[in-house]
């Protein structure tokens, strides 16, 4: 009754793939490396300081956002209490994966969504990729992914970074799409170049907008942790895959509620140093 | 040449402009090249000569095309079709740098709502075009003080904008847009937004401005009574094509086509016209006269009143009632003597300035200029005919 089309598209994509380590299996080692070295590093670096000092930055960092005590009072907290699960080591191994995931989705999130609000013709082909990529089942580039990269940090990140950058463009593109044409108006009539409008007009107007892209791609992020771990990242997320495979329901909460936790972190420091960014707008008259 | 010159400018919106230029320019109605072709014909055959240091209203209502036009000067928008050529530069030849270029050296433009940066303080928003030039912070700082201080906002160098009045916002941006000292400004309905009151004050800062700058001001309104006031020159516009071009006297007094008549029909002329408009010459002038020359001229010309001149100087009225009573009593010798210095209008003056002096006395009132010449007279009648509506029954049709 069908016309099969299942076979051919399977063969075809097995075929591709092969073709790709291949012929171009170097390049993707490369690629893995860099992101490899700089992840060791990061991760070293933050299991190496002593907690206190960690969490004396993390306090300052939130001060620095927030200007309130409250905030950092919560934050200290937050990360005392993920310590004393027992999962600090853990944590430190999952922010490290976030931060890389992080950065890697602002480099290419911002930019390509700064592009597609310049074009509307970018912005039809790029709207069903991005929906494409939020609702895609995470493990079916896993494979791919793990063939080219090898298992373990690399495809993690990797996964991550598919699943989460997509809200960062979207509001890359919202908020300087939002930006008040007259004011992007004045600007060229004064003779701005596009840079000039760019950096001087268009992203400090649309940076609250951005900030909330970044926190979304954080929260999306952190909801990849587990699924990272099946592939073999270390970090929170092993813990609750451990209490599913051993049937160990508190393990698995525990793991949890780590996870909770560091969201809490990531949320409200970026949270609040949005919300500052947009001081300006609310000032009384 | 003027040192705006726009020629033959179509504006048409839509996916193809190109392949309804023809239409716009056979002349076809608008409304039918919409129904056609789903084109918007935004501006339709518009040409302008704007001369340097004049302030030259665009008037329209909305939809008109008012901004559209304000727009072509700085190449905002592009024309479908035209010209615009600024002191000789076909602008439309402009390649993206030379544009960059002419954008920051020649205009700078003020908007309806601001278009004010929120995240900068006034200081660093009235700098914010010598930013772009790439003139270094002291300097522009330095400037844009002198800038702040002028529109009377001193004080508030470090507000940002959201902390301001509306009033106020206005003047930032009038400050920001003077401070790259451009030969043009471009003002998009500036006023347009503002609280009667605030918005006149505005008018009178902008005119006060002006006597000393000599700036070429275009100036976009839909607001009749801000075009009169202000404007050197006004050109209606309609459905995108000029309905007239002129004086606000003539667009008064000569309205072209029955859209104009129905415009103008309730402005007060008494208020939107200036004496110099319907001043005439004197009947009699009268210099260095004693009282019998003097009686003698005006019984020879037949007239009751003269108007003394003496060193080119306005010395007053004789009136020959007055010296008739003098019966040659000999005490007085010459006419500028006895003459009347208390009733006299300027000629920039609005026309109800005259009429509390005209309801006063029975001659017509003399017209004194700055330098105390006589230029001329206004007669209770040249005032009425001014002030009637001769054709008051044709606008009354256009309203129904």
């Amino acid at each position: 009754m069908f016309p099969e089309f299942g076979k051919p598209i399977k063969l075809a994509t097995n075929e591709f793939i092969d073709w790709l380590i291949i012929n171009h299996g170097d390049f993707f080692e490369a690629i893995a490396n860099v992101i490899l070295t700089i992840l060791v590093a990061l991760e070293k670096l933050l299991r190496g300081t002593h907690p206190v000092v960690t969490i004396a930055v993390i306090g300052l960092i939130a001060y620095a956002a927030s200007r309130r005590f409250s905030l950092v009072a919560l934050m200290i907290g937050a990360m005392y209490f993920i310590g004393a699960l027992g999962l600090w080591e853990k944590a430190m191994q999952t922010i490290a994966i976030m931060l890389v995931s992080i950065g890697l989705a602002i480099a290419i999130g911002i930019p390509t969504g700064i592009f597609s609000a310049r074009s509307n013709r970018l912005r039809v082909i790029i709207n069903p990729v991005l929906d494409l990529m939020q609702t895609i089942p995470s493990f079916v580039y896993l494979i791919p992914a793990a063939m080219l990269f090898g298992l373990g940090k690399v495809p993690a990140i990797l996964a991550t970074v598919i699943y989460a950058t997509p809200p960062l463009i979207r509001l890359t593109d919202l908020g300087i799409r939002m930006v008040d044409s007259e004011v992007v108006e004045a600007s060229r009539a004064f003779g701005a170049t596009r840079w000039q409008l760019l950096r001087g007009v268009q992203i400090p107007l649309a940076l609250p907008s951005i900030m909330q892209g970044i926190n979304q791609t954080t929260m999306m992020a952190l909801a990849m942790v587990v699924i990272a771990s099946m592939i073999g990242a270390r970090g929170v997320g092993e813990t609750v895959l451990l209490g599913l495979q051993r049937n160990d329901s508190g393990e698995g909460l525990i793991g949890g509620m780590a996870i909770v936790f560091l969201a809490i972190v990531f949320d409200r420091i970026s949270q609040s140093y949005g919300t500052r960014l947009q001081a300006f707008r609310n000032v009384a008259h | 040449m003027a040192q705006i010159e726009v020629r033959n400018i179509f504006k048409i919106f839509g996916d193809k402009p190109q392949s309804v230029l023809a239409r716009a320019q056979n002349g076809e109605n608008k409304d039918d090249i919409l129904a056609d072709t789903g084109h918007t014909v935004g501006l339709s055959d518009v040409s302008l000569d704007i001369e340097e240091g004049e302030i030259f209203v665009v008037m329209g209502l909305s939809g008109s095309g008012k901004s559209t036009l304000i727009r072509h000067f700085n190449r905002l928008i592009d024309p479908t079709a035209g010209h615009i050529t600024v002191e000789g530069t076909d602008v439309m030849t402009l390649g993206t740098d030379q544009l960059i270029k002419f954008r920051r050296d020649k205009m700078s433009m003020v908007f309806q709502r601001f278009g004010l940066l929120p995240h900068r303080t006034v200081m660093q928003n009235v700098g914010y075009g010598l930013e772009i030039q790439g003139v270094e912070k002291a300097k522009r700082e330095e400037k844009a003080r002198e800038w702040i201080d002028q529109v009377g906002l001193a004080g508030y160098e470090d507000s940002f904008p959201s902390q301001l009045s509306g009033g106020m916002q206005q003047r930032v941006g009038l400050a920001r847009a003077l401070c790259t000292d451009p030969e043009i400004l471009l003002m998009d309905e500036a006023f347009s937004a503002l609280d009667p009151l605030i918005r006149s004050d505005m008018q009178d800062l902008l005119l006060a401005l002006q006597t000393k700058l000599h700036k070429t001001v275009v100036f976009i309104t839909h607001d009749l009574d801000e075009a009169l006031r202000i404007g050197d020159r006004i050109a209606i516009l309609k459905d995108g094509a000029l309905s007239q071009v002129g004086t606000p006297a003539d667009i008064l007094l000569s309205p072209a086509d029955d859209y104009v008549r129905a415009f103008v029909k309730d402005v007060n002329r008494a208020r939107a016209l200036n004496v110099d408009v319907i001043m005439r010459p004197p009947a009699l002038r009268l210099t260095d006269e004693t009282i019998e020359e003097a009686m003698a001229q005006m019984r020879k010309a037949g007239e009751e009143y003269g108007y003394v001149t003496y060193d080119n100087e306005y010395r007053g009225v004789v009136t020959l009632e007055a010296m008739e009573e003098l019966n040659g009593d000999g005490k007085i010798k010459w006419a500028r003597e006895i003459a009347d210095l208390t009733h006299s209008v300027h000629p920039d003056e609005p026309i109800e300035g005259a009429v509390p002096a005209a309801l006063t006395v029975d001659y017509p009132i003399p017209v004194v200029c700055d330098e105390g010449e006589l230029v001329g007279i206004v007669s209770n009648e040249d005032m009425v005919s001014v002030l009637d509506q001769p054709d008051a029954d044709s606008g009354e049709e256009l309203r129904h």
